[in-house]
């Protein structure tokens, strides 16, 4: 293997919007409030920024193609800005942008920013799957939605470990539960309001087995990083957070197209978690790991990446849930800002919004939610479905 | 010798009681009251995925690469301009150097296109045709077609060999009686006055042709096992029979009582019907009627025996019937009454008509590709074999899905999903002999869905965009019928 990025980026500045129905915010609005806490918090002057990356995924209902939005908002002249797109993993990848090209040496300092507004479609969940991948799968992708994809997920593992559905849906229950009670203490969450049993399991279906509580929320928001040379980070603030790994992984068809994926979880997140283990120099994850955001974009999601991270043990991860070992107060506490589920999705930015908790919580400035020792944590994206994705880990922890 | 090689059916699953019909509508026409119940297509049917259904049905063990004509016969093809036996020839993926032809205007039409693929026989143009017919009309609210129309649908193969029942000889009248019409533009059929159509069309024209089969044939009715023609009215059914001499067994029955007038499709299907229950020596006449009529004449060979039992004909698809209680289901289904899709269910973008053409084996036909080095069956066709540990380029040959059944390895009921009939529900289809996709699950009640059913491919409506007027067809999985 390459030798990778570890230590060599720092991350300096981050920030983050309110993520939720924001009716008064356009996108211009959301990339300002961002950048705006980035830069005060990195103590940079904004003509110190080099390069940027911006990530925006639903181009149709949001800024429009191009990187120009970015440079046009925030009033970044002639700099270098990058678009990228990566379905759910999209603010990820402007991390991984921004990282790489520092790391490379080109750039002292970059900016990563990701901002989505999804509540301008008109709709409730995502725009129609089927346009979003290609003309040919138009005519024949059957009419996916987002929690369906991932429903067929759940109902996999239900029938591989032998797990009644409703005994099933309690597990998953518990897990919304954990996140909605997080996000209670986070004044940027969407959802902030902690649920009970009875209300999960009571909610309307929406895509069987998966009910309301089982899905995150369709919102607006931006979050943004500053991220410079490892050896330059100290200049800027004595708690920088360094970046141990940056790793993306995506399908090659073999889940959707051949049978030997058993479809209780996903391919590509084993490959890039074991990647960006790697690249980290960490050999036991369940020991390591302080905390993690991950793809929480719905129960059954978190509770198959929990096993794919190598943490809970292949079918057991309803045991951990049990056990509280992702609880707040438990070993490795998972959304601890309340996760996509108490967040929402606004697709471009919730990478970078998962990493901004952790920078927060590694510098022990997380508040009411603030956990104990943090030392290392994990963030997880996936962008598609189940048998058709791209996932991203990425590392960031304490020299 | 020409004749029937073999035959097929098809009965969509939903069954509506007249009687829920006549409760929502006869307030305005109380006069409509008919019993029974009729079959109703679902919402991603039509008279294209129907025929397509008979004639799969039909084609059964046959090999597709010696039919040489296919003629579909409608009078509700999706499309005023594009010829829809092309789609249903594509479907069944018949070769390209065949003969098609859409027979339409006249509920006749049915028997016409099964004259004109034996006509193609006997002249030597063809070798082995194939004929589908389907119809799925829509009565307007609250009249009297609304509760005899039934959709259906039909499929015969006729050749040379291996006859089943031979054609011995025909008659036709053609008459511009005018018993109904529909203008262009008209979704609903409009009718005369039934008085005016039985006594001076109906009884009259189904005896013309009959009688004057009968006479060229030098036939005697005793000698005639079964007699198949169109009911528009009951009691007119019965007085046609017995004013030909018929004994009530000889008079195949028309099943408007259980599917409905199924219009260009009704002649072929009680056809189907009959040789199911025919004998080696069997004397069967069909006629049609609409605009005038033709009557055929078939002998039954001992060749009927390899294929009876072996088709759903009929019989099974009556068999697997569910009830639809819901009269505006109906009626939505069919597109009679508007209904909000939701801003998720309008959103359409435009077909890639160029996409369709390229990949129309793939989208039609199911048609995916097979890695020559490995074996590996794949959907869609890949350029590079999707099996991890083999990644071959460029070594594909053709593979059809169409055929194959399966297991559904898992699925959902998505309620967020536009459906006309939510909840969507879909899943992974692993092929029997390697392949696997994913696929919308049609004509499944939600509770009977289960992981690793065995499930087939049937073809059918995946969209349609009403705005630049695109139907698109695809495969979806449905539990295996028998």
């Amino acid at each position: 293997m390459a030798e990778g990025i570890k230590d060599k980026v720092a991350i300096i500045g981050m920030g983050c919007t309110r993520f939720g129905e924001r009716w008064d915010a356009g996108s211009e609005d959301l990339m300002v409030e961002a950048f705006k806490e980035t830069i005060e918090d990195a103590g940079i002057d904004r003509k110190e920024i080099q390069a940027a990356w911006f990530g925006s995924c639903f181009d149709s209902v949001n800024v429009g193609l191009s990187a120009a939005p970015l440079s046009l908002a925030l009033k970044l002249p002639f700099l270098p800005v990058t678009r990228v797109e990566n379905f759910c993993a999209t603010g990820s990848e402007a991390l991984r942008g921004a990282a790489y090209a520092v790391a490379s040496g080109a750039y002292d300092i970059c900016l990563a920013l990701g901002c989505e507004k999804l509540k301008d479609t008109g709709y409730g969940g995502l725009p129609d799957m089927a346009t979003m991948m290609g003309v040919k799968n138009r005519l024949i992708m059957p009419g996916l939605t987002a929690p369906g994809g991932f429903a067929m997920m759940a109902t996999r593992y239900f029938a591989k470990y032998g797990i009644d559905p409703q005994e099933g849906k309690k597990i998953l229950a518990k897990i919304s539960i954990k996140s909605h009670k997080n996000g209670a203490k986070n004044p940027k969450a969407h959802l902030r309001r902690e649920v009970t049993e009875e209300q999960v399991l009571k909610a309307p279906m929406i895509a069987w087995p998966l009910g309301l509580f089982d899905c995150c929320g369709v919102s607006d928001g931006a979050a943004a990083a500053i991220v410079c040379r490892a050896d330059l980070a100290k200049n800027f603030r004595p708690d920088p957070v360094y970046i141990k790994a940056l790793q993306i992984a995506i399908s090659s068809g073999e889940e959707l197209m051949y049978t030997d994926w058993d479809g209780t979880y996903v391919k590509t997140a084993v490959h890039a978690a074991a990647r960006a283990y790697k690249e980290a120099g960490i050999n036991n994850p369940r020991e390591e790991i302080s905390m993690m955001e991950v793809h929480d974009c719905f129960s059954i999601t978190e509770l198959v990446t929990y096993e794919d991270l190598q943490i809970s043990p292949r079918g057991k991860a309803g045991n951990d849930v049990r056990d509280g070992f992702y609880d707040l107060d438990g070993k490795i506490p998972c959304q601890p800002d309340g996760g996509l589920k108490c967040f929402g999705h606004p697709i471009g930015a919730s990478g970078l919004r998962m990493m901004y908790e952790m920078y927060k919580q590694l510098q022990g400035k997380a508040g009411e939610r603030q956990i104990k020792y943090p030392r290392i944590g994990l963030t997880h994206n996936m962008g598609g479905f189940p048998a058709m994705n791209l996932i991203s880990v990425c590392i960031a922890g304490l020299k | 010798m020409v004749g029937i090689t073999s035959y097929g059916a098809y009965i969509p699953r939903y069954r509506i009681d007249r009687g829920i019909v006549y409760k929502a509508m006869g307030w305005l026409n109380p006069g409509t009251f008919m019993p029974g119940e009729k079959a109703v297509a679902n919402f991603d049917e039509d008279s294209i995925t129907m025929a397509v259904a008979a004639g799969i049905n039909c084609l059964q063990g046959m090999d597709r690469g010696k039919i040489d004509a296919l003629y579909f016969a409608t009078t509700t093809s999706p499309y005023k301009e594009r010829q829809s036996a092309e789609i249903i020839a594509t479907a069944f993926n018949l070769r390209a150097d065949i003969r098609t032809a859409d027979f339409t205007g006249s509920i006749k039409s049915g028997t016409t296109s099964l004259l004109s693929a034996l006509d193609a026989l006997k002249a030597g143009s063809a070798k082995n045709a194939m004929v589908c017919t389907a119809d799925c009309r829509i009565g307007k609210p609250g009249s009297a077609q609304e509760e005899i129309f039934g959709d259906g649908a039909a499929a015969l193969t006729v050749g040379e060999g291996n006859v089943i029942a031979s054609f011995v000889d025909s008659c036709s009248v053609s008459y511009d009686f005018v018993d109904h019409w529909r203008a262009d533009g008209q979704t609903f059929d409009r009718q005369w006055e039934d008085r005016f159509i039985r006594d001076v069309g109906y009884a009259k024209f189904i005896m013309e042709a009959i009688s004057g089969l009968a006479k060229k044939c030098k036939l005697d009715v005793k000698d005639i096992a079964k007699v198949a023609y169109p009911c528009l009215y009951e009691g007119d059914h019965k007085s046609i029979g017995k004013k030909l001499g018929l004994n009530p067994e000889q008079i195949q029955d028309h099943m408007v009582s259980n599917v409905g007038y199924t219009g260009t499709a009704s002649p072929l299907m009680m056809l189907v019907a009959a040789l199911e229950d025919a004998k080696p020596g069997d004397n069967i006449v069909v006629a049609s009627f609409g605009n005038g009529s033709d009557a055929l004449l078939f002998k039954v060979t001992d060749e009927i025996e390899k294929v009876k039992g072996k088709r759903r004909g009929i019989k099974k698809h009556l068999a697997m019937r569910r009830e639809l209680k819901n009269y505006e289901k109906f009626i939505s289904f069919r597109n009679v009454l508007p209904v909000d899709k939701g801003i998720r269910g309008e959103i359409m973008g435009a077909t890639a008509i160029s996409e369709l053409w390229r990949s129309r084996r793939q989208i039609l036909a199911l048609c995916g590709s097979r890695c020559k080095a490995c074996g590996t069956p794949q959907f869609p066709s890949q350029k590079i074999c999707v099996n991890p540990d083999c990644k071959t380029m460029d070594q594909m040959e053709d593979y059809p899905f169409s055929d194959k059944r399966g297991t559904l390895f898992t699925y959902t009921a998505d309620l967020l999903a536009f459906s006309l009939n939510p909840p969507a529900i879909y899943g992974f289809v692993d092929f029997k002999g390697g392949g696997r996709y994913w696929f919308d699950i049609t004509d499944a009640d939600q509770e009977a869905v289960k992981v690793d059913m065995p499930v087939e491919m049937s073809f059918r409506k995946k969209y349609v965009d009403e705005e630049k007027g695109v139907h698109g067809y695809f495969w979806k999985a449905i539990p295996v019928l028998e």
